[in-house]
């Protein structure tokens, strides 16, 4: 009995991620949920600028990288061009929260039929660990070393409430990876996010809180632990939004 | 031959790209190129295109990376203070190597500057505008036929070389009607095998990108890009020749600036003054050739810009400074009047007599 | 021959409709051309002109700094261009609207009390067409013949009703003492 595949449209090229990061966990969930839809061939990815930006290394289907934040307009115009293909951003959250937050936000209120999934880690992780706008206050990066002060960096964002006030988008939920639960649960939010976008019901946005091992400075196990303690608490699981549900349509 | 029409320039550039085959507009609101976006937003759904007003100049440019990637056409449109917020996109683009249309219709700068006509993002346009070695293929339109014609030109030049091309117009260009006959619908049809359309599972899957992490594959890049711009150099550049037979004295003037120009030569030559003019229509490339030509039969040249002097770097460069080149400028929105430019032919005929 | 005719007056007087229909006149008769209006906040209410060139050969610059006909529909316009007219040519006056006369004396002045005569004949908005029937009449730049086959140009079809209306004021213009 196969207990684990590899999903068909991940390529065989080696992560490149750090020990204990959950970008590969998030990496095959995506992966999962198109091969379960039978979507490869129709998909085109969007790649950011962040950590995951050699993500169209490891996708098997057509991807395009966009610049630093972009990605929600690049994937509008992919969609406008091709409505009949399946395409979705996946973006970390200085690229989505921060310098790209314009995009982000104007691409849910269009209800751009895209899919987004925002992996959510509080920090910059590329260039090094630098605050992130969703950092929790009091947090220690390099660019916040006596740790996030918010009379002076201000809150973090919480991005998928935020969103969720719009009327625009379809669906918005936040999920973790730090647990085999949790990873369910992100696993059943993807695959309807994709969904989604198949039955043509618009804008679809997945938060992923997720780890940050080498900048956070813990072990992986310590890593994910901490998303629990601290994380969650501040950045609550659950749907924001589902305009489907709400009207009482089936998922 | 279709009938002869009025139109404004911005209305001639957004019906000849539709009919050159774009579907795709994307663009942000900017005095004085507005009537082309609302040209856009009347025609395209009526024809099942997309006019989509972005929430920014650097979203616009950024949904025109999208859509070249599929290898449709694609433009956006802007004015000066708009089209330096693209140029982020306009680097990613040319580093992907995507064919795409931006339009400039310039007015004065820096900063809000003012939204009277302007020539002066010239080396914005010329020198690449964003960052990294790269090039767009420039076209400075100086009537509004030129504008239509010039608009299909660029697509398929854009598509012929795998590259974003600009047209440069200005406030002036964009906001003056005269007889147009539009361009016939395109037929190019160009393969672009390298397009994201979805492997449909019988293909390796493609990537637009432009990030190169090994040094050697990006500076291999670059070498390959400047390989072909070699070419467009050596095959596209154009220009048009005013009475430059017997000159002594070359006005070199583009766009508007050129049809200011063009009275000024022409009285000049009433005074009896032996005086042509190059009017660059590509200034990338720029047309060296007739300009280098020219230095070993004219005494001097007058450069006539609606900026600070800034074509007039590539027309020395052309000329190797063989003979002497004078700056003939307004800026700021301000347009030299002919009789300002025949001071300047004057002046200069005088001091070399 | 060449007319660089410039007009000017209020944003909402029908300065670039009238200088539209007199190039899409010069247009139909074969003519080279450009029309160039003010643009940005001036337009709001402010003043507005446009420039028309009429020629023979093709048009230069489309700029009309020293207009052969200067149409000037309300005063600020007469005073800011009186001066720049070319030494022979003519200005067209709404004499309704502007009360002095013109002081130069080597141009040709025509004074009509466009924006009365509108009123008069319960076409209220259209002293523009009445001034630019007079300025067919005093310049022959373009011809008469034909007005019908411009303005259709100039109208857009859902608004056919505003034909008969506009081509009476060019001709209560081009018949105005």
């Amino acid at each position: 009995m196969v207990v684990f595949e590899k999903p068909k449209s991940l390529t065989d090229a080696p992560l490149h991620y750090c020990p204990g990061c959950t970008h590969g966990i998030i990496h095959t969930l995506v992966a999962q949920a198109i091969d379960e839809l039978g979507i490869e061939g129709t998909t085109i990815g969007v790649a950011p600028v962040g950590c995951s930006v050699l993500a169209y290394n490891y996708f098997k289907f057509d991807m395009a990288e966009a610049a630093h934040g972009r990605a929600p307009a690049v994937a509008t115009g992919i969609k406008r061009a091709l409505p009949e293909n399946i395409v979705f951003t996946y973006q970390g959250d200085g690229d989505l929260a921060s310098i790209g937050m314009a995009e982000t936000v104007h691409a849910a209120t269009r209800n751009e039929n895209i899919t987004v999934i925002f992996v959510n880690n509080a920090i910059y992780g590329m260039t090094g660990g630098q605050m992130a706008p969703t950092s929790l206050p009091g947090q220690v990066t390099q660019t916040s070393p006596y740790g996030r002060d918010t009379s002076t960096a201000g809150f973090p964002i919480r991005v998928s409430e935020m969103l969720a006030t719009l009327d625009g988008p379809e669906y918005i939920t936040r999920v973790a990876v730090n647990n085999v639960k949790n990873v369910r649960n992100a696993k059943k939010a993807i695959k309807k996010a994709f969904e989604n976008q198949i039955n043509g019901k618009g804008f679809s946005l997945v938060e992923v809180i997720s780890s940050c091992p080498t900048n956070w400075g813990m072990t992986p196990q310590k890593a994910l632990e901490w998303i629990d303690e601290n994380m969650i608490p501040y950045y609550p699981l659950g749907v924001y939004k589902d305009r489907s549900a709400e009207k009482g349509e089936e998922a | 031959m279709s009938e002869k029409v009025l139109m404004k320039g911005n209305e001639a550039i957004a019906e000849a790209a539709i009919r050159a085959g774009c579907r795709h507009y994307f663009g942000y609101p900017i005095t004085p190129q507005t009537e082309l976006a609302a040209y856009m937003a009347k025609r395209m759904p009526k024809i099942g295109g997309v006019f989509l007003q972005a929430e920014s100049e650097v979203a616009a440019i950024n949904m025109v990376y999208g859509v070249a990637g599929t290898g449709l056409r694609v433009m956006t449109s802007s004015s000066s203070p708009g089209v330096s917020l693209k140029q982020e996109g306009i680097s990613y683009i040319a580093g992907a190597d995507l064919p795409a249309l931006i339009v400039n219709v310039q007015r004065g700068g820096p900063g809000l500057g003012g939204i009277q006509p302007s020539q002066s993002d010239y080396f914005q346009a010329t020198k690449g505008g964003g960052h990294g070695d790269y090039h767009l293929i420039v076209l400075a339109p100086s009537s509004v036929q030129e504008m239509a014609d010039m608009t299909v030109l660029a697509f398929d030049l854009a598509d012929k070389y795998r590259m974003p091309a600009m047209l440069l117009a200005d406030g002036t260009m964009g906001q003056m009607m005269e007889p147009v006959v539009l361009p016939e619908p395109s037929t190019s049809t160009v393969e672009k095998p390298w397009a994201i359309t979805g492997t449909k599972m019988q293909r390796e899957h493609n990537c637009i990108n432009s990030l190169y992490l090994q040094s050697g594959d990006l500076e291999r890049t670059n070498f390959e890009r400047f390989e072909k711009y070699k070419v467009i150099e050596e095959n596209e550049a154009l220009y048009e020749e005013f009475m430059m037979d017997d000159a002594e004295y070359c006005v070199v003037a583009f766009g508007i600036a050129a049809r200011v120009s063009k009275n000024a030569v022409v009285a000049a030559r009433e005074k009896g003054l032996k005086v042509g003019m190059i009017r660059p229509i590509t200034l990338w490339p720029f047309p060296k050739k007739p300009l280098a030509a020219a230095a070993d039969k004219v005494k001097g040249f007058v450069s006539v810009e609606l900026s600070m002097g800034q074509m007039i770097e590539d027309v020395k460069l052309a000329t190797e400074c063989k003979k002497p080149v004078v700056l003939c400028n307004r800026a700021g929105g301000m347009i030299p009047s002919p009789e300002e430019v025949l001071a300047s032919i004057e002046k200069m005929a005088g001091g070399n007599n | 021959m060449t007319t660089q005719l410039l007009i000017a007056g209020f944003g909402g007087q029908g300065v670039l409709f009238a200088g539209k229909f007199i190039a899409y006149k010069g247009l139909l008769e074969g003519r080279q051309l450009s029309w160039l209006p003010s643009y940005g906040p001036e337009m709001r209410g402010g003043t507005a002109n446009c420039s028309v060139i009429l020629s023979d050969d093709p048009v230069g610059s489309p700029i009309v700094a020293n207009p052969d006909v200067l149409m000037a529909m309300n005063l600020p316009s007469l005073d800011k261009y009186e001066n720049d007219v070319v030494s022979g040519g003519v200005i067209i006056v709404d004499s309704t609207l502007i009360e002095r006369k013109v002081e130069r004396d080597d141009v040709k002045v025509c004074y009509i009390p466009a924006t009365k005569l509108a009123q008069q004949a319960d076409m209220p908005k259209l002293a523009n067409m009445i001034m630019v029937g007079k300025f067919i009449k005093e310049t022959n730049a373009v011809s008469y013949e034909g007005i019908t086959e411009a303005l259709k140009k100039v109208i857009p079809a859902r608004k056919a009703e505003m034909l008969d209306i506009n081509l009476k004021a060019i001709e209560i213009g081009y018949n105005a003492e």
